[in-house]
């Protein structure tokens, strides 16, 4: 924006003549180029380099020191399998034909139980975070229950409910609404005043408010709340595929897991591991970290990428 | 310049408004936070009218409850006692920061305030365009916030503010935290559209060449409690200059008084 030919009025200087109003035309178009805030995209070729060789690196790092420690023999290969051992077991699973029904049967059961807790947790943040007795009386429970591990739920659920796909889903439901419902909380605390008052002014109180400035204004504080409320969904019900056992469920990832164990599988184990933190990460970087991406950076909250 | 030197208790019930009833009647206005006391008494018997049309600017130190009362002309508030009559549609009211939503492009933002004022939708973006054009940020429509400087910022939330089909502007240190180049532009906008529009401003400033560069009517308060201190009507031809000489003669006069109102909290 520094171009010449678009310098700002000549002379703005105190001339005893009164300011004509085409001069702070000018001038005001002037101080816009000057001022105005220059948004660049980043080419392609820059984000793979800066954003995507990092942790390619880290991972082949990682490998590397995993395959030295083998060759080493640091331990006895049945507790540490070699990375092409466990990449064997995951082609056997291929061929056998039950990898993705593990996976789905696992990714179904939290996407759901993340869907019903998305649908219990915000109602719940709302009236904690706008009525205040109800605040006084949960708020501190709420926050208090996202330092319970979830796991610790599920002898409870079992006996309230059985081995079956309900108890799993509460189990899901106890760990995922608190983050739910907290991040909503924390969104409409950091709602600015000052935003409220603009709208109070232009006549959106009562629903009208809720609706155009207060959760719109929430959302990034709720969207880390899902964030959070999915990675402890998908917690929650590795933990309880991990301990309930039983003929009647489908085989998903925990389970899968543990059956490895009990064969003394490391190989098998170890590729439980791996997936089950693939999916994690696969659900964080293809929804979440787009939306909240697009919605901080449409608000330009985003450092060093505008 | 003629000076109208006023006092509280004589003028209380005034017919100066030749042109009809006042756009904005503060009469007898008082407002306490929390406990009844001295401590506590922000405003003290406030009674100011202003006309359709006129530009009036509060002036007055920290603490003389200027934004308080912009507050409670805005609606945000109720005074403890006393009344204040805004006939017409709810005053708009501008703040010293810009309040525009962040999750909304500039045009959108004027558009949630044509919204909200029962704009019909169809009419809605023509209305932002036109309101853009207004400030002389015609292709302003689609940035966001952020992609905007300071004095861009405040003149969408002008237009905003003129969205909500209010004559009446409260405007609360709109241009306290520009720089000064900026700030000079954002006069001439402001008294270009005052004329345009027609618009009855209340302008609350502690910024005393601001106050005089572009009020009909200066309005002094007092501090703690605020009081009408004095007033002053502004003659010189608009538009001014905020460096010109007129403005800098009765701006010392009135930072005389002002700086006299200050001192009399020295604690003794």
């Amino acid at each position: 924006m520094s171009s010449t030919d678009t310098s700002p009025a000549p002379n703005p200087a105190p001339n005893p003549a009164p300011a004509a109003p085409a001069t702070t035309d000018d001038l005001g178009a002037g101080l816009d180029a000057l001022d105005a805030v220059v948004l660049q995209r980043v080419p392609l070729s820059e984000t793979l380099r800066k954003k995507v060789l990092p942790p390619v690196l880290a991972v082949v790092l990682v490998l590397g020191a995993w395959q030295l420690a083998f060759d080493l023999k640091l331990t006895d290969s049945y507790k540490l399998p070699s990375p092409a051992m466990v990449w064997q077991s995951l082609v056997d699973l291929w061929q056998a034909g039950t990898l993705f029904s593990i996976i789905w049967t696992s990714l179904w059961r939290g996407v759901s139980g993340f869907a019903a807790a998305v649908v219990i947790g915000t109602p719940i943040g709302l009236l904690v975070a706008r009525v205040k007795p109800v605040r006084t009386a949960i708020g501190p429970i709420l926050s208090g229950l996202q330092s319970l591990p979830s796991v610790a739920w599920v002898p409870a659920a079992v006996i309230w409910l059985g081995i079956n796909d309900q108890m799993m889903f509460a189990v899901i439901l106890l760990g995922a609404v608190p983050s739910i419902a907290n991040g909503l909380v924390a969104g409409i605390d950091q709602v600015p005043p000052l935003f409220l008052r603009a709208g109070r002014t232009m006549g959106a109180t009562g629903f009208a408010g809720a609706r155009h400035v207060l959760l719109p204004a929430a959302l990034p504080g709720y969207l880390a709340g899902l964030k959070q409320g999915w990675a402890f969904a998908w917690r929650s019900l590795m933990a309880a595929e991990l301990v309930a056992s039983s003929p009647d469920l489908g085989l998903g990832l925990g389970r899968y897991l543990e059956n490895q164990r009990e064969q003394n599988d490391m190989p098998g184990v170890l590729l439980g591991i791996v997936i089950i933190l693939f999916v994690g990460i696969a659900i964080d970087l293809l929804v979440f970290s787009p939306i909240e991406r697009r919605v901080l950076r449409s608000r330009g909250l985003l450092a060093g990428s505008r | 310049m003629s000076q109208v030197l006023t006092t509280i208790s004589e003028n209380a019930p005034r017919v100066e408004a030749p042109d009809g009833p006042p756009a904005i009647r503060i009469s007898h206005v008082h407002k306490s936070f929390g406990r009844p006391g001295a401590a506590n008494h922000v405003i003290d018997d406030i009674c100011l009218d202003v006309a359709p049309g006129e530009f009036v600017t509060l002036l007055g130190a920290s603490g003389c409850g200027k934004s308080t009362l912009l507050n409670l002309v805005a609606g945000l508030d109720k005074p403890t006692a006393g009344t204040i009559e805004v006939p017409g549609a709810r005053p708009a009211l501008m703040f010293q920061e810009h309040a525009l939503f962040p999750w909304l492009t500039a045009g959108k933002n004027i558009e949630l305030a044509l919204r909200l004022a029962g704009v019909a939708r169809a009419e809605r973006r023509a209305e932002a365009e036109r309101l853009l054009d207004l400030v002389r940020l015609g292709g302003a429509y689609g940035k966001r916030v952020h992609e905007l400087s300071g004095g861009m910022r405040q003149r969408v939330a002008l237009a905003r503010s003129l969205a909500q089909g209010s004559n009446v502007l409260l405007m609360d240190e709109p241009f306290a935290a520009l720089d000064a180049i900026t700030r000079d532009v954002l006069h001439d906008e402001i008294t270009r559209i005052w004329a345009e529009r027609k618009l009855t401003v209340l302008f609350v400033t502690h910024n005393v060449r601001e106050a005089v560069r572009l009020a009909q009517r200066v309005v002094l308060l007092s501090s703690r409690p605020g009081r009408v201190a004095r007033e002053w009507q502004i003659d010189l031809p608009q538009p001014r200059r905020i460096e010109s000489a007129g403005v800098a003669e009765l701006s010392i006069e009135i930072t005389e008084e002002l700086r006299g109102e200050i001192r009399r909290h020295v604690q003794h």
